[in-house]
């Protein structure tokens, strides 16, 4: 259905963004501003959610260009499930980025900025062609650079130049897959792109196109054997930026994949396996480097890459019910990894360190807050009633359907280092008692903040946790919506009709 | 034509990835630099070149019925190098940066914040 509804939540980002802009140095102003913004988007994307979950998928076509010629943008239930949680993530990182950040980085435009990042994000996850998709990654990468340079200090220069590099190496290898795309089928558009591209006789040219974009996105996001950016990178800015990168960067780039890999190549024999491997052994890696780290930051970071290994092999295992749990999956990820790095954020400002050996004493002096801080720890875990649970389920037994039993073994095994590296933040940080506490901080210490910006930084946090909660004991709601994504996921028909309409039938 | 352009993307890729395996960063910014062209030429190469036919119909016609250049790959180049534009040259600005703060032109160097923690 043609519905210009699709690209107001872009539209209104790149809105907010300009008018933070014209608030230049007014810090008071673009903190309450960015706040309220947020909290409309919000409302925006809830407002597509809905209509996309009950009139199906919604289309613009830019300039009124019908497709495959002009630009569209198209809404399903998956992209609108990924704009509605960049919103909702967005909105805890305003909120916790104006009361932790400090007042010469806001000053240089981090609210702006981190609206335009938002912007290319859901411009992303709604664009319906892959020349679109590249605009907005790079609309993504361009704001992620500013945010993660912003202040200028030393290892945070050392972790963007690695950032950077990667994601140019990323985007001109992307962009080698669209030219291949376009001398293959002679569009760009995925849905038509998903009608010619079934009908090549050299399949072999397919695949390495497939290749191509996999490497391309891989990079993005963070698979073996292309992670070693995302740690050199990740722990080096204030929490605020690393909350908003570790719950969105990377799943940007697993939503691709899926996008491209469902949708273009979907069900390919050469890509299975590959699949497979590289999410099994995404998942081990990832799970082994945590184990390692002593900065909570570093830790997380590893814990990023454990865990798209298993969105990944959702997909390696490609059924549907193993599908569903990946979707599940990416969901609670998003709000989990957004909270955990706000979290590392709120210990940093308490105890003036992040190292987990110097840290301790945080149940003894801040109970309640600790209990807090446990619903989202014990999420990623993936603890009975919380919301990481469910998703395994469904993995396990989508792996047990299709009897993937190396996949099966290493997400058992990734859930059980996630524990293992949770219980040891756990003990460190919360139980141990605080020995080595360094004594001056590097800036101010969390209890001499005024009680406004301190409730800012707790709110976010609360607020992803009850979101949290909800994904885990209203699952029965989340698994509709997976369910829902992972049939539209593995029968393409619905989305191709929708966006080239009555196209299909002329020759 | 087509031979010379394949040619010469085949050698842009070759000299973007040999100046990304060097440990200098300097030249890291140009194999960069170097591939991001050679991608936009390959663009350019596999929409199909064609000589001497616009893509402009003539008076009273519906559809094209002759050979033409199709004008797709050159808008998308067009949107790749200007956005090309903006991402190397911020990379500039950043080695730079990295270079007056660090006093080093080594990639190997840019690891202290790793042996730290």
């Amino acid at each position: 259905m043609i519905n210009n509804l699709t690209i107001l939540p872009i539209v209104f980002q790149f809105l907010a963004g300009i008018i933070l802009l014209f608030c230049w140095g007014k810090i008071g102003i673009q903190k309450t501003l960015s706040i309220l913004l947020s909290l409309i988007s919000v409302g925006i994307a809830i407002w597509m959610f809905d209509t996309t979950w009950k009139q199906g998928i919604q289309i613009s076509h830019a300039g009124n260009w019908d497709s495959p010629f002009g630009i569209s943008f198209v809404s399903d239930v998956f992209g609108a499930t990924m704009v509605l949680l960049a919103s909702l993530s967005g909105l805890a990182v305003s909120m916790f980025a104006s009361g932790s950040l400090r007042k010469e980085r806001i000053q240089f435009g981090f609210f702006p900025i981190l609206h335009y990042l938002l912007m290319g994000l859901m411009g992303a996850f709604l664009a319906g062609d892959i020349f679109n998709l590249y605009v907005w990654f790079e609309v993504v990468i361009i704001s992620s650079f500013v945010l993660l340079t912003l202040g200028g200090k030393k290892k945070q220069l050392e972790g963007a130049m690695k950032y950077v590099s990667l994601n140019l190496l990323a985007s001109s290898l992307f962009l080698v897959g669209i030219g291949f795309i376009y001398g293959l089928t002679g569009t760009l558009n995925f849905a038509d792109v998903a009608l010619k591209i079934a009908e090549i006789p050299n399949r072999g040219l397919v695949n390495a196109t497939a290749g191509i974009f996999f490497v391309a996105f891989g990079i993005k996001s963070a698979i073996f054997p292309l992670y070693f950016w995302l740690p050199a990178a990740y722990h080096t800015p204030p929490a605020a930026v690393s909350a908003i990168f570790g719950g969105l960067m990377t799943k940007l780039g697993v939503y691709s994949i899926i996008r491209c890999f469902t949708l273009m190549f979907g069900g390919d024999e050469f890509l299975g396996p590959l699949f497979s491997v590289v999410a099994g052994l995404t998942i081990l890696t990832g799970g082994m480097g945590a184990l390692l780290q002593k900065s909570m930051n570093k830790t997380f970071g590893y814990l990023i890459i454990c865990h798209i290994g298993f969105i990944m092999a959702g997909f390696g295992m490609f059924t549907e019910l193993a599908i569903m749990g990946a979707v599940f999956y990416l969901i609670h990820d998003i709000v989990v990894k957004t909270n955990l790095f706000m979290i590392s954020g709120l210990v940093l400002k308490m105890n003036g360190t992040e190292n987990i050996h110097e840290l301790g004493g945080m149940y003894r002096n801040h109970a309640l807050l600790s209990l807090l801080l446990a619903i989202p720890l014990f999420s990623l875990v993936g603890f009975p009633p919380l919301s990481g649970f469910w998703s395994k389920i469904f993995l396990i037994q989508g792996g047990l359907e299709s009897r993937e039993f190396f996949l099966i073994g290493a997400i058992i095994l990734g859930s059980f280092l996630t524990l293992w590296v949770v219980g040891k933040i756990w003990l460190e940080v919360f139980w141990k008692k605080a020995e080595n506490l360094p004594k001056q901080a590097d800036g101010k210490y969390f209890h001499q903040m005024s009680a406004a910006n301190r409730w800012l930084m707790v709110f976010p946090i609360f607020f992803l946790a009850s979101v949290s909660l909800f994904i885990g004991l209203g699952a029965e709601h989340i698994i509709e919506v997976s369910r829902k994504i992972s049939s539209d996921l593995m029968d393409t028909g619905p989305y191709i009709q929708a966006v080239l309409g009555n196209q299909i039938t002329q020759p | 034509m087509e031979l010379l352009l394949v040619f010469l993307i085949g050698l842009m890729h070759a000299g973007g990835v040999y100046m990304l395996l060097r440990r200098s960063m300097f030249k890291m910014i140009i194999g960069l630099i170097l591939l991001g062209n050679g991608a936009n030429l390959l663009i350019f190469l596999l929409g199909r070149l064609v000589k001497g036919h616009p893509p402009v119909m003539a008076d009273g016609m519906k559809v094209f019925t002759d050979i033409y250049a199709d004008p797709l790959p050159q808008a998308v180049i067009l949107t790749a190098i200007v956005i090309g534009f903006g991402l190397q040259s911020f990379a500039i600005i950043l080695i730079k940066k990295v270079y007056k703060v660090l006093e080093t032109d080594d990639l190997d160097e840019l690891n202290s914040s790793e042996e730290e923690i």
